[in-house]
């Protein structure tokens, strides 16, 4: 481990002359030809329980190469990158991205207490370890759980989909760290019951079960934009306008999702609603209804009627067009061909990139391809060769980019890296950290976490429920069938009000007994400055500066109650923009 | 940044000097706008708005303001006469009886027949571009009116969505962001939770911490969140505020517009128009008739639509509000002329039709037309550019104006479209 280290650490200097880096990336590449069935074999069999710690030092040669490429692009376009982070403001972001939620004082503690230079790569590994697999795991099925059906999806009544269905198989997959093209393989193919508890419940389902309506244009819509990352969904109506999709591509690839179906079951009780669907592939007789040659019909823009077969996005063809389940399984075949193909791992390299360094290597992070090249197409190539190769472990990418340069610098702009401004329409360069707000996810778990709010009464499943509940708040349903949604969770004034005045902060910001405010207050040991100094730690991973410390000490003379002045700071840390946006 | 706060029924200047005299903790923005004009009243009666009734889903308007009976894409709805020259959908009998105060643009022609695609283009002029985000009608018009907003002294913000969440402000930057807000009228979180002079003190403490984020230079994001701020804080303990409170107005009132979520934000948007709120969206979802589209038009959207749509012409009309207010009808885009084998319509932009009214636009007419089975546009196509500037021209809004896009583009406004000259005739 000592010695990796010293590559990151040295990152810096190793890209300035030039030579070496390229060298070096050689070698990466190299060692992972060599050692890459190796490693698919070791990750297998060790699964998530210790990822990162038995990293040979290849990955971290991938390290070196993601900066060395990023670094390309700075000197190309005259920018400078910003100072690194500070310690603080990096453990912070480490755990919201993560985990989905701020480190606690004693977490943000530990991490400092370490040596310097290994910290960084300690802390991620923890993250990444045995130690946080649970909150990992919830973390990144609530993520997923929005990529794959909104944040509406299976929330309303009478919805085919069952939302925590999904979560929970989601959640035993990423505790598990199963490998992407093996998730994807069961998402994509997923035969079962969609709810938690009955027989043959398989919570993959229910990716699929809402979207099979109108001959499941939806499902392929959102097939090809999560797990290829190809936008066709204009190509259902006509050629696409700016780029190669033809109409007939859509269709043929919708051919793929004609077996599929979802049975509904209903409640025999008094609500008569739908309890549970189950998704089943049965026979496609064809809408000629000839079923050893199952064709599916469209309409083209000026009337005539074309048809189509299963035909991949690369132009494979099945070995049979029947329709019948025993002659070929359509969507098991789907799944094989999306999971051999290149799409996969650039599109989930490109969606892990844009998780944490905030913008994908294209805009929209799904819309690749010729007609939108990729700002950093070597360091794209580069990553998604490294990370197919390896076995699709989706920790060991985190575990480069948490660790990589760009993600560790600061977010301040400096006069020399002005111009990279990705909010204003420009390539992103990356030669910062750009801010962003937190998801109200993040918020939600972070309040939790900095007020110990739940350790007093909820328990697992009711404390999910409050959080369902209080998330439904900002999401704003379209009723389309594309199943579109916006949110006002946006920096927008409702946010405001929730942040000022909503139920949430009220309670993490009451100084009544058997909180944490009121604990602090009470305690003797602690002198004003030090309870202050904790609330800041706690909140923006820093301490106070010495205007904020006297402006509290104001407050804490004006009131009477010192547990009433710990609530105003409370209040107004996290009410700032330092605790909300993520930088 | 000037975190202003006053608690009810106090003005800011009172409550400043309230505040100095009460509490150890200054306040660090004194020198604000101002006392209230006099002239207010005088004001509003000058001030321009609009409203944009969205349909959300693509509504299929060969079944509403172009009916082809008879031809195989007819579909069953018979046409009824109007007061205007126009006839219209039988489902829409109260409407009938105000199509004077409307036109219908029935030769609607635009490009994107995707839900957010088209949402995008129709709300901005612009197809979407991932490098650049555009402005909506909404908040461009805020934009544009921001010197009546200015005078009027408004808490409320100036672009408020009711029951949907509308297009961002795009490069206009978030103070020109919707409002999201309930038809019901309850702004969630509103109420102060606790006196206003510890409130004041609070944010004393939040303005230091906003001021030093901000200065650290990292994006605009932290100047964009203490501005919020500063917006909620006025808006909080505004007595404008009272204007989403529908349930204010008298009982007949109420009846009159109907109760539909729809008929309540358009009865929001008539308050907030009266309070000087330059742009209003409502929202209507439910128009993606893909399959029965007939019952769900002829049993529910109709109905509603004809009770609220016709109750807001005619209360803006009577309160002498509607000769200063553009009331703008439209969704995504039409529907298709066939009808699919689930007696529904899918997604059409080729040929369909918007309807605009008020704000001196001629009412009455049919501007445009589609041949005899609504397949195409018969003649001079209008597009969603046109129908931008056809609103901005009837709110006096300079056709001229450019804008600067944050990486340097120039960008007219309304995209260059052409006022529809036969609604100014």
């Amino acid at each position: 481990m000592a010695q990796t280290q010293g590559i990151i650490a040295f990152g810096r200097p190793l890209g300035a002359t030039g030579i070496l880096p390229v060298f070096a990336a050689a070698l990466a590449t190299l060692l992972h030809l060599l050692f890459a069935p190796a490693a698919l074999l070791a990750q297998s069999k060790t699964s998530a329980r210790e990822p990162a710690a038995a990293n040979s030092s290849a990955p971290d040669l991938q390290i070196a190469l993601i900066n060395e490429h990023v670094r390309n692009h700075w000197d190309k376009h005259k920018v400078s990158p910003s100072p690194a982070a500070t310690d603080g403001e990096w453990c912070r972001r480490v755990f919201l991205d993560v985990l989905g939620r701020i480190p606690t004082v004693e977490e943000l503690e530990r991490f400092q207490s370490e040596p310097a230079r290994e910290r960084k790569a300690r802390l991620a590994d923890r993250l990444l370890g045995s130690d946080y697999v649970d909150e990992y795991a919830r973390n990144w099925s609530a993520l997923w759980t929005n990529i794959l059906i909104g944040r509406s999806g299976g929330t309303e009544r009478n919805s085919l989909v069952n939302r925590q269905g999904l979560e929970q198989s989601l959640r035993r997959a990423f505790r598990g760290n199963v490998p992407y093209d093996q998730l994807a393989l069961e998402l994509i193919s997923a035969k079962g019951v969609s709810k938690p508890g009955e027989d043959g419940f398989n919570g993959f389902v229910n990716f699929m079960a809402g979207n099979l309506e109108e001959k499941g244009v939806q499902a392929t819509t959102k097939t090809s934009q999560v797990f290829l990352g190809l936008q066709i969904q204009c190509t259902q109506c006509h050629n696409h306008p700016f780029n190669d999709w033809k109409q007939s591509q859509f269709w043929e690839l919708n051919a793929f999702f004609r077996q599929t179906r979802a049975l509904r079951r209903f409640d025999r009780g008094a609500t008569r609603q739908i309890e549970s669907v189950e998704l089943i592939n049965q026979d496609f007789a064809g809408e000629d209804n000839l079923p050893e040659k199952a064709a599916s019909f469209y309409e083209q823009r000026n009337g005539l009627v074309k048809v189509a077969y299963p035909v991949f996005v690369d132009g494979t063809k099945l070995k049979t067009d029947s329709g019948f389940v025993e002659d070929v399984d359509r969507r098991v075949e789907l799944a094989k061909l999306i999971v051999g193909s290149e799409y996969l791992g650039k599109a989930l390299v490109n969606r892990m990139w844009a998780h944490f360094l905030g913008y994908g290597l294209t805009r929209p992070i799904d819309d690749m391809g010729p007609h939108n090249p990729p700002s950093h197409p070597e360091l794209l190539e580069s990553l998604a060769g490294e990370f197919t190769s390896r076995g699709y472990n989706q920790k060991t990418l985190v575990r480069w980019i948490l660790l990589s340069e760009p993600y560790g610098l600061s977010s301040k702009i400096i006069a020399r890296n002005k111009k990279d401004a990705p909010a204003q329409g420009e390539k992103p360069l990356f030669s910062r950290f750009y801010m962003r707000q937190m998801r109200p996810e993040e918020l939600y778990q972070s309040l939790v976490v900095a007020t110990e709010a739940d350790k007093a009464t909820l328990d697992t499943e009711s404390h999910e429920a409050a959080r369902r509940e209080w998330l439904k708040q900002f999401t704003l349903s379209f009723g389309t069938d594309d199943k579109e949604e916006g949110t006002t969770f946006n920096g927008t004034i409702p946010q405001t009000l929730m942040m000022m005045n909503g139920d949430l902060i009220a309670k993490a910001t009451s100084g009544e007994k058997g909180g944490r405010l009121h604990r602090m207050a009470n305690d003797a040991n602690l002198t004003n400055a030090v309870r202050i100094q904790r609330l800041y730690l706690a909140a923006l991973a820093r301490k106070p500066t010495a205007q904020e410390i006297a402006l509290a000490n104001e407050l804490m003379l004006l009131r009477q109650d010192p547990a009433k002045a710990l609530e105003d700071v409370w209040w107004a840390v996290l009410n700032s923009g330092e605790f909300i946006l993520n930088h | 940044m000037s975190i202003t706060i006053a608690p009810p029924g106090m003005n800011r200047r009172h409550f400043l000097q309230h505040l100095a005299g009460a509490s150890a903790l200054a306040w660090p923005a004194m020198s604000f706008a101002a006392a209230l004009r006099n002239g207010a009243a005088e004001l509003k009666k000058n001030q321009r708005a609009a409203i944009l009734l969205w349909m959300n889903g693509g509504p299929s308007t060969i079944d509403i303001w172009d009916l082809k009976p008879g031809a195989p894409t007819g579909g069953p709805f018979r046409p009824i006469a109007t007061s205007g020259d126009e006839q219209i959908c039988e489902h829409l009998p109260l409407l009938a009886k105000q199509m004077h105060h409307l036109s219908i643009i029935r030769a609607m022609s635009t490009r994107e027949a995707d839900h957010m695609r088209g949402r995008y283009h129709m709300h901005t002029g612009f197809v979407p571009d991932p490098s650049l985000e555009h402005p909506g009608y909404g908040s461009v018009v805020s934009h544009m009116l921001a010197e009546q907003t200015r005078q009027l002294e408004l808490a409320i913000p100036p672009f408020v969505a009711v029951g949907g969440g509308s297009v961002g402000p795009g490069f206009l930057g978030m103070a020109h962001a919707p409002f999201v807000v309930n038809s019901d009228g309850n702004v969630r979180n509103l109420k102060l939770g606790i006196d206003a002079t510890r409130l004041s003190q609070r944010m004393q403490m939040l303005a230091a911490l906003e001021k030093n984020f901000v200065k650290q230079d990292r994006g605009q994001s932290a100047a964009d969140h203490a501005n919020v701020l500063d917006k909620t804080v006025s808006l909080m303990t505004s007595k404008q505020m009272e204007a989403f409170q529908v349930s204010l107005e008298p009982l007949a009132v109420r009846e009159r517009y109907g109760n539909s979520n729809f008929a309540r934000g358009c009865l929001m948007a008539r308050r907030l128009v009266e309070q000087g709120v330059p742009f209003i969206e409502v929202d209507s979802g439910g128009w993606d008739t893909h399959g029965d589209n007939f019952r769900t038009l002829g049993e529910n959207k109709l109905p509603d639509l004809d009770k609220a749509m016709s109750a807001l012409m005619s209360d803006l009309d009577e309160r002498g509000l509607l000769e200063r207010t553009a009331v703008i009808w439209m969704g995504e885009f039409g529907r298709t002329p066939r009808i699919n084998g689930s007696s529904g319509r899918d997604h059409w932009a080729s040929c369909w039709s918007a309807v605009v009214g008020g704000a001196g636009m001629k009412g009455g007419i049919a501007v445009g037309r589609t041949n005899s089975d609504g397949t195409e546009v018969d003649g001079e196509p209008r597009t969603a550019q046109d129908l931008m500037a056809t609103i901005c021209k009837s709110l006096a809004i300079p056709l001229e104006t450019t804008f600067t896009s944050p990486n340097g583009r120039p960008l007219k406004i309304a995209n260059g479209g052409k006022p529809i000259s036969e609604l100014f005739a």
